[in-house]
């Protein structure tokens, strides 16, 4: 009974002045968190136009690993048919070689990849082969980092962008893919 | 002028704050509402194939795509292989050379993400970067999804 006493007081009232701020909160959260779509790939960058009369520096053959994709997806790597992910462990291979073996590359800056597909190759095959390349630099790199005390090389690239320092693995260790024209008879 | 002056009203005089938050809320469903992300219909399928090794392109506003793939006709049937920038179809891929040096000169650090249908053929594919070196956009990326492994 005494509740009921208490009505006919003032009428409790929430403040509505701050609810526009409230609504403009939630309107730039939403704004700055919301990104559509982030586009993944591979990232690469394409040889400039060669010019007519300069010739293209020479590569000593010992030096470039040559790897084709034929017209039904399968690989040769240096003339040896072999299987799409034997492609990373020969990648590493001849990148670390160092001047070791006399088939694979006299140092790692020194070391070239060489992608060649037909003109029939499905693109599929062709980007599974890259992938497996890529992958063999990320994962030197990974342990070059860890040589460094790094986890790995993701946290060794963000530990240098806050030094500005210069990227030392990434120096060492220089992706160098190059994509070969198809022959003419290929094609 | 002093008996002006008197007639100055007793009530308070405020703007009613209460509906400020609907009126704000009904700004933000009418943007949401009219607003259309510029998409591009894409007329070509692309099934992007999968990758392990792949990067985020931060930057969207850099990034301009190309797709490449078998021709969409209708819900079912495919037929060959075109080119597609923007909205439309490249008909002959010299064609791009001009397009994609026209998009460098407005935004010199682009990025040309190559969106690939997997069945699609290395030809038209190498076709394209050879056009995409004559116009200098060195800068491309095989768009790609991320590897689930089954």
């Amino acid at each position: 009974m005494a509740l009921l006493k208490k009505k006919g007081r003032t009428e409790p009232e929430i403040p509505t002045s701050s609810m526009a701020d409230i609504a403009f909160l939630l309107l730039i959260f939403f704004l700055v968190t919301t990104t559509i779509d982030v586009d993944t790939g591979i990232g690469m960058v394409l040889p400039p136009k060669l010019e007519e009369d300069v010739e293209p520096p020479p590569i000593k053959e010992r030096n470039v690993l040559k790897i084709l994709v034929n017209e039904t997806g399968m690989v040769l790597l240096e003339d040896k048919p072999s299987a799409a992910d034997q492609v990373r462990g020969e990648v590493k291979k001849h990148v670390l070689n160092n001047g070791q073996d006399i088939a694979y590359s006299e140092a790692p800056n020194k070391a070239l990849v060489s992608i060649k597909t037909a003109r029939q190759t499905p693109y599929n095959n062709y980007v599974e082969v890259l992938d497996e390349v890529w992958m063999a630099y990320f994962e030197m790199w990974d342990s070059e980092a860890r040589a460094l005390g790094y986890s790995d090389y993701t946290s060794y690239v963000e530990a240098i962008e806050i030094n500005g320092a210069e990227n030392q693995i990434r120096d060492k260790i220089k992706p160098a893919i190059s994509i070969a024209e198809p022959d003419a008879a290929a094609g | 002028m002093s008996g002006h002056f008197k007639k100055k009203a007793t009530t308070k005089q405020e703007i009613p704050t209460a509906s400020l938050p609907d009126i704000i809320f009904m700004l933000l469903i009418f943007f949401m509402v009219t607003t259309v992300l510029r998409e591009q219909t894409v007329q070509v399928r692309t099934l992007l194939p999968q990758a392990e090794a792949i990067t985020k392109i931060d930057q969207k506003r850099l990034v301009s795509y190309i797709w490449i793939g078998p021709r969409k006709l209708d819900a079912v049937r495919i037929g060959e292989t075109m080119v597609q920038i923007d909205d439309a179809l490249v008909e002959d891929v010299t064609n791009v050379r001009t397009i994609m040096y026209r998009k460098l000169v407005e935004q010199p650090r682009l990025i040309v993400s190559l969106r690939v249908d997997q069945e699609s053929e290395m030809g038209t594919v190498l076709d394209v970067q050879q056009e995409l070196r004559e116009a200098g956009t060195l800068r491309i990326n095989y768009s790609t999804k991320r590897l689930v492994r089954t």
